[in-house]
């Protein structure tokens, strides 16, 4: 978290400790708390405030996009279109309503991982609810058209969800320009506190809630605010729009250093989604001939933070989901690191990996009975 | 990254690493949950492994197991060799975390698969 974000959220364990919902001026200290920081989240995205609804994060704001959507228009129809590179959060909503009867188009995406819009448009059928498509990829950063497929779900008449959790902060977003009715943000990602995030609903929008209760957040999430989450997310985000422009182009520069740095000392490395629009702070690389995982336990004994393919799945062997999509095979999957750069990324953690990185592949490759000019290969 | 120093250490300073061009057996494994591949040479005489070397794509636990497992073939006789098992290795390595047991596999797997025909 940054430290502003910290600074922001104390008072709020050692001063406030009304609860939001008591008139006492505790309780209403809390609610102008919750308001300010509102406020905050729906200018990032240019949505009103009215329009968003805290929960727990990213994950549950897909949920209730998906489920709130399927749940409230499930007697017009039940088919949901996607894709299949979204988030395991969308990913595995989907799957759920699939065993439940709902019927899921899991549209492609080319090899630089885009969703053709006109697929989108040739998915739709009389019974189409709702369309979610990520805004922009987790693992390889790739912006998805979403205004055209905004511009489609509108024609149709059908609910658009996106799930903005990387793209919110990192890229200017305009709600609605983009004709989106749902879009998922999460605090952590943009330096604010883990276990917040948002869902902003478009005004009018009908969604049955997942959590119910009190009727907190307009009846659209019951349950007591997290007062010092919220506060925090709000800082977050208002420091993400104050800066977002001189942070986006001074991001993206590190990271086209990255790249080209290390395209120019390591051979058959590869640049995921390279071809199409991407967030500026996102770096998936390929490396043959050499597997991630070493790679990142090499890095981190070196200091740097990297991870494979994607961090939410570490630990799992599968290879991405992602990659998959993109034409990758296994073991193509395999050897692929995601830097993530950010605010806190500074231009000389970028020359410190292109100092480093080259060493630790030509070592792994060393060690590969695969790489040319080894004797008894026989790939 | 739940590696043990003594597992770290092999990892990044590999023994045995290489091949050998007048090897007696020569054997290529992958490992079938995550598709990493060991390649083992040895030359073997009078009943012993007179020398091993290997080389790996693969994890970090997997390059370690495979350097240290090689390691330990050297001088032994053919017999004691064949009943090298994973845990053996993993264990000598201080144990790899949950989701990396299967990465010995690849080492035992490639002992038992080039000491076949002796
Ligand atoms: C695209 C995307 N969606 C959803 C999530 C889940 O967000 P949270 O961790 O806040 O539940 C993530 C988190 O990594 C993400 O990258
Ligand atoms: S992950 Fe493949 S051997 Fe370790």
């Amino acid at each position: 978290m940054r430290p502003e974000v910290v600074a922001a959220m104390m008072p709020v364990f050692t001063e406030h400790f009304g609860n939001a919902s008591s008139i006492h001026w505790f309780g209403q200290h809390a609610k102008s708390l919750i308001d300010d920081a509102r406020q905050h989240v729906a200018k990032l995205i240019n949505a009103e405030a009215g329009e968003i609804v805290f929960l727990s994060g990213g994950t549950e704001a897909d949920n209730l996009a998906i489920r709130g959507i399927a749940e409230s228009q499930k007697s017009k129809g039940r088919h949901i279109i996607s894709s299949q590179i979204e988030h395991h959060a969308v990913l595995h909503t989907c799957k759920d309503l699939e065993k439940q009867g709902f019927e899921i188009t899991w549209l492609p995406v080319s090899r630089d991982g885009l969703v053709n819009p006109e697929n989108v448009r040739g998915a739709i059928r009389k019974d189409t609810i709702l369309i979610s498509i990520m805004h922009a990829n987790n693992e390889i950063g790739t912006i998805q058209p979403i205004a055209e497929i905004g511009r489609i779900a509108a024609e149709a008449d059908i609910y658009f969800h996106s799930d903005g959790v990387q793209s919110t902060g990192k890229i200017p977003v305009n709600v609605k320009d983009l004709g989106i009715d749902l879009y998922s943000m999460s605090a952590h990602k943009i330096h604010g506190p883990k276990g917040v995030g948002a869902l902003f609903v478009k005004k009018a929008t009908t969604l049955k809630p997942i959590m119910t209760g009190g009727g907190h957040e307009r009846n659209r999430r019951s349950g007591t605010e997290n007062v010092a989450g919220i506060v925090g997310f709000g800082e977050a985000a208002r420091l993400a729009r104050l800066e977002l422009m001189q942070e986006m182009l001074r991001v993206r520069e590190l990271r086209d250093r990255l790249e080209a740095g290390l395209k120019s000392q390591i051979e058959f490395i590869h640049v995921n989604g390279e071809n199409a629009p991407r967030l500026p702070n996102t770096s998936n690389i390929m490396v043959d001939y050499a597997e991630g995982e070493g790679l990142v336990i090499s890095l981190d004994l070196k200091g740097v933070a990297v991870s494979t393919g994607s961090a939410c799945s570490s630990g799992s062997l599968e290879p991405s989901h992602v990659l998959t999509a993109i034409g990758k095979t296994p073991d193509e999957a395999h050897g692929s690191l995601r830097f993530s750069l950010s605010t806190m990324t500074a231009s000389e953690d970028i020359d410190f990996v292109v100092e480093v990185l080259p060493g630790i592949v030509a070592r792994l490759r060393e060690l590969s009975p695969y790489y040319k000019g080894n004797s008894g290969s026989d790939h | 990254m739940g590696y043990s120093e003594k597992l770290l250490d092999y990892f990044q300073n590999p023994r045995c690493v290489g091949e050998i061009p007048d090897a007696d057996a020569v054997a290529e494994v992958s490992n079938p949950v995550c598709g990493d591949v060991m390649k083992l040479w040895v030359k073997v005489g009078d009943g012993r492994i007179q020398d091993a070397k290997f080389k790996a794509q693969g994890c970090s636990a997997a390059i370690a197991t495979s350097s240290y497992a090689t390691e330990m073939l050297v001088g032994m006789n053919v017999a004691d060799a064949r009943l090298i098992t994973r845990d053996q290795i993993a264990e000598a390595l201080g144990g790899l975390p949950a989701s990396k047991i299967h990465c010995s596999v690849l080492a035992s797997d490639a002992i038992k698969e080039a000491l076949k025909g002796f």
